[in-house]
């Protein structure tokens, strides 16, 4: 019980400036990392069957840790995700989602919102680039948005003021908004990006959305190299759907950034082609497909494992194992771009395994 | 072989729009309606003054029977002049130019004022593609009707302790059921076939669920029409893949702003979109989407702003006020300008400035 609350204590102590200074090595490929991976439900184990095969053809020192999400609430962490497979994701520090479905009822928290909580989530990665090969309206999308992940207008603080009258708190912190935007700076110079864009209507919410761009203005004197500049949100939008090539690193509090990476998805063919990470304090990653689990399809080797895919390609560049990283994302690109094995949702005809098989010959 | 293609070619003129409309217009005026009618007018800042400059020299070409009252209103005023809100209160119909808003001032935004102290509750954008302008998206006609006073724009914000700052949303059901109740009369009123209801209520269950009951509500006095709900988030992502299923949309206020932008962007910009704001007794007309309605620097020097939203706009005035035909007039002078592609501001694809394209529209009107 005291080793418990010491790991918990532990786990959850923070130090946000050194919490990516990166003090594991994870470079050498001689040892193996563990990862946790969390299937899902519907297409989930299918698609992650996929990501296991192309892992293994490329010889990716990664060994995988399954968990499954349980039919019972753990009482330790209310919710259906037990308390070892969070604490297998602290120990491992990455790990790799699969879509899972919130079963309805009540009692117990959402799935989602179990993992951010406990594992302290607060950023949200999604690089969206165009698919070389798959035709969308838009051709030359190349950018990644940011997105605080804990607080703002989905601090799910509300309450009935008098009948017929709602109020709805949105929560804006000097701490949250630092953390985030340390991470989009720190991102940017990590990836060779040049600008880092803050969305806001600071004309409007002047004090939350004016202390969020104080925080990022205070991070961006700290990265000289990398240019900064602030963009109202309707600019934000009118100009994403005009010319997404304006922009390159978007980073934003919760709500702006959930309908923002949404469009982005829009832009580059929806959110089965989209990879996502998430970044949680002391350098968790934990990368997901934001898909849903599409019980329709589920078992029938028709599901495009693409977007679980190119998460776990954001995972190893987490990691630092990028020659992988490259040659597992050409691949992916390559056997796109050919069109001969392409599953239904991109108007193909062919089956997951395929699909697969057509990566690793790729490799 | 040319008897055959007659009804053929009957059939193609009487479906045909603009022919349509040049048909003589046949309502019958109650006497003294054609009384000239006074118009607030604000020109603004940036590229407003040029733009409402652009409105003025048309209205005059057209002989239309109306009259500006011109007013000097800037953004960094900390209100708007009384005498100012006393005109449109008196005139009932203002015509205006983009303030620019001052950021993370402490002013709160005269357009928020005008809209509040007005009771301006419906803000409308028509976004639609233009004939001969080309853009991504094809067949896109949507109407995104935003309710205007309340929401997130609610203006109250306070910091708890340093570092901690709350910004309350406010929804009301006597303001979501007033924005609902305009959205589907609009679509009554104008044949439209289906509402959508944009929100968040996954996450923000009492606040957007609340909006949402009243729209239902709403809707079942209007069985003609359709009615479903979107989330935000995948409204944004539908409206970049499949604009075409959309036809009017009723948002609270946040998510009404990022619409209509994102709604204006795919369907040909935002200079080119009109849009207004109505209450119960006034009216605001002003270009449709809210991004870029100062323009920048450089826009104002050169003189190259697009006239053609705040023309649209007045054409939407002119029907307000229940002058048709003059809107008509307007409406295809503008369109033929614009199909013809010849004189084009920079934002859609050519270099023209202001003045020539107000130009070439004079000259188009009949």
């Amino acid at each position: 019980m005291a080793s418990h609350l010491l790991r918990r204590a532990l786990g959850s102590y923070s130090n946000p400036s050194i919490a990516f200074a990166a003090p594991r090595a994870f470079s050498s490929s001689a040892t193996t990392i563990r990862a946790t991976l969390f299937p899902g439900d519907g297409i989930g184990p299918e698609i992650a069957e996929s990501v296991k095969q192309v892992f293994r053809e490329a010889d990716v020192p990664i060994e995988w840790e399954e968990h499954y999400v349980g039919d019972q609430i753990d009482p330790r962490t209310q919710s259906f995700l037990t308390w070892e497979s969070l604490e297998s994701v602290r120990r491992n520090g990455v790990g790799l989602k699969g879509p899972m479905a919130t079963p309805i009822g009540k009692g117990h928290r959402s799935l989602n919102l179990t993992l951010r909580k406990e594992l302290n989530l607060y950023a949200n990665v999604r690089p969206c680039y165009s698919l070389p090969g798959y035709k969308t309206r838009y051709d030359d999308v190349n950018l990644i948005t940011i997105r605080e992940n804990t607080e703002g207008e989905y601090s799910g603080l509300e309450h009935q003021v008098v009948r017929g009258v709602v109020e709805s708190l949105k929560i804006i912190t000097r701490q949250a908004s630092l953390r985030v935007a340390e991470y989009a700076f720190h991102y940017a110079k990590t990836h060779g990006r040049e600008r880092v864009s803050a969305i806001h209507k600071a004309n409007i919410m002047q004090k939350t959305d004016g202390l969020f761009l104080k925080c990022c203005r205070e991070v961006a004197e700290k990265y000289p190299e990398i240019k900064y500049e602030e963009v109202v949100i309707d600019n934000c939008c009118m100009m994403l759907v005009k010319n997404p090539a304006l922009f390159d690193v978007l980073v934003m509090p919760n709500l702006y950034g959930d309908i923002i990476s949404d469009l982005c998805a829009g832009l580059i063919g929806g959110l089965g082609l989209t990879p996502s990470c998430n970044i949680g304090e002391g350098g968790i990653a934990l990368a997901e497909a934001v898909h849903g689990s599409a019980p329709d399809i589920a078992g029938k080797n028709l599901a495009n494992p693409t977007a679980l895919l190119l998460s776990s390609v954001t995972m190893l560049r987490h990691l630092e194992l990028h020659d992988k990283a490259n040659r597992i994302q050409d691949a992916i690109l390559n056997t796109i771009a050919e069109g001969k094995y392409r599953t239904a949702d991109l108007g193909g005809s062919s089956s997951t395994s395929d699909f697969t098989r057509a990566i690793c010959d790729h490799l | 072989m040319a008897r055959r293609s007659v009804p053929v070619l009957k059939q193609l003129l009487s479906n045909s729009p603009i022919l349509n409309q040049t048909r003589s217009v046949t309502y019958m005026p109650r006497p003294g309606d054609g009384a000239p009618r006074a118009v607030t007018l604000i020109p603004g800042d940036g590229i407003g003054p040029l733009v409402t400059g652009a409105v003025e020299q048309v209205m005059e070409a057209m002989h239309a029977p109306i009259y500006f009252e011109r007013y000097d209103v800037h953004g960094d005023m900390k209100r708007v002049p009384e005498e100012v809100m006393d005109s449109i209160r008196k005139n009932k119909v203002c015509l205006k130019g983009g303030l620019a808003t001052p950021m993370g001032g402490g002013v709160n935004s005269l357009n928020m004022q005008l809209r509040k102290e007005l009771d301006l509750y419906a803000s409308l954008v028509n976004c639609f593609n233009l004939p001969g302008l080309p853009t991504r998206h094809e067949n896109v006609d949507i109407v995104v009707i935003r309710e205007n006073t309340e929401g997130e724009y609610s203006g109250l914000e306070h910091e708890v302790v340093p570092g901690v700052v709350e910004s309350l949303k406010v929804i009301t059901k006597f303001c979501s059921e007033r924005i609902a109740q305009y959205a589907f009369e609009y679509a009554y009123l104008n044949n439209r076939k289906k509402v959508t209801a944009v929100h968040k209520a996954n996450i923000m269950k009492l606040a957007d669920g609340l909006f949402l009951e009243s729209c239902r509500e709403v809707a079942t006095k209007y069985p003609g029409i359709q009615y479903n709900e979107i989330i935000v988030d995948n409204c944004c992502m539908q409206l970049v893949a499949k604009p075409e299923q959309f036809d009017v949309m009723v948002t609270p206020n946040l998510y009404g702003n990022l619409v209509a932008n994102t709604a204006a962007g795919i369907a040909g910009g935002t200079g080119v979109m009109p849009g207004g704001n109505v209450g119960a007794d006034h009216a605001i007309f002003e270009q449709g989407a809210s991004a870029g309605n100062v323009g920048n620097d450089k826009l104002v020097e050169q003189k190259k702003a697009n006239p053609v939203a705040l023309l649209l706009s007045s054409a939407m005035m002119l029907r307000h006020l229940q002058f048709p035909s003059f809107a008509d007039r307007l409406e295809n002078a503008v369109e033929q300008v614009i199909k013809e592609g010849k004189y084009r501001t920079r934002d859609l694809g050519g270099q023209s400035t202001t003045q020539e394209v107000v130009d070439a529209v004079l000259a188009a009107l009949d």
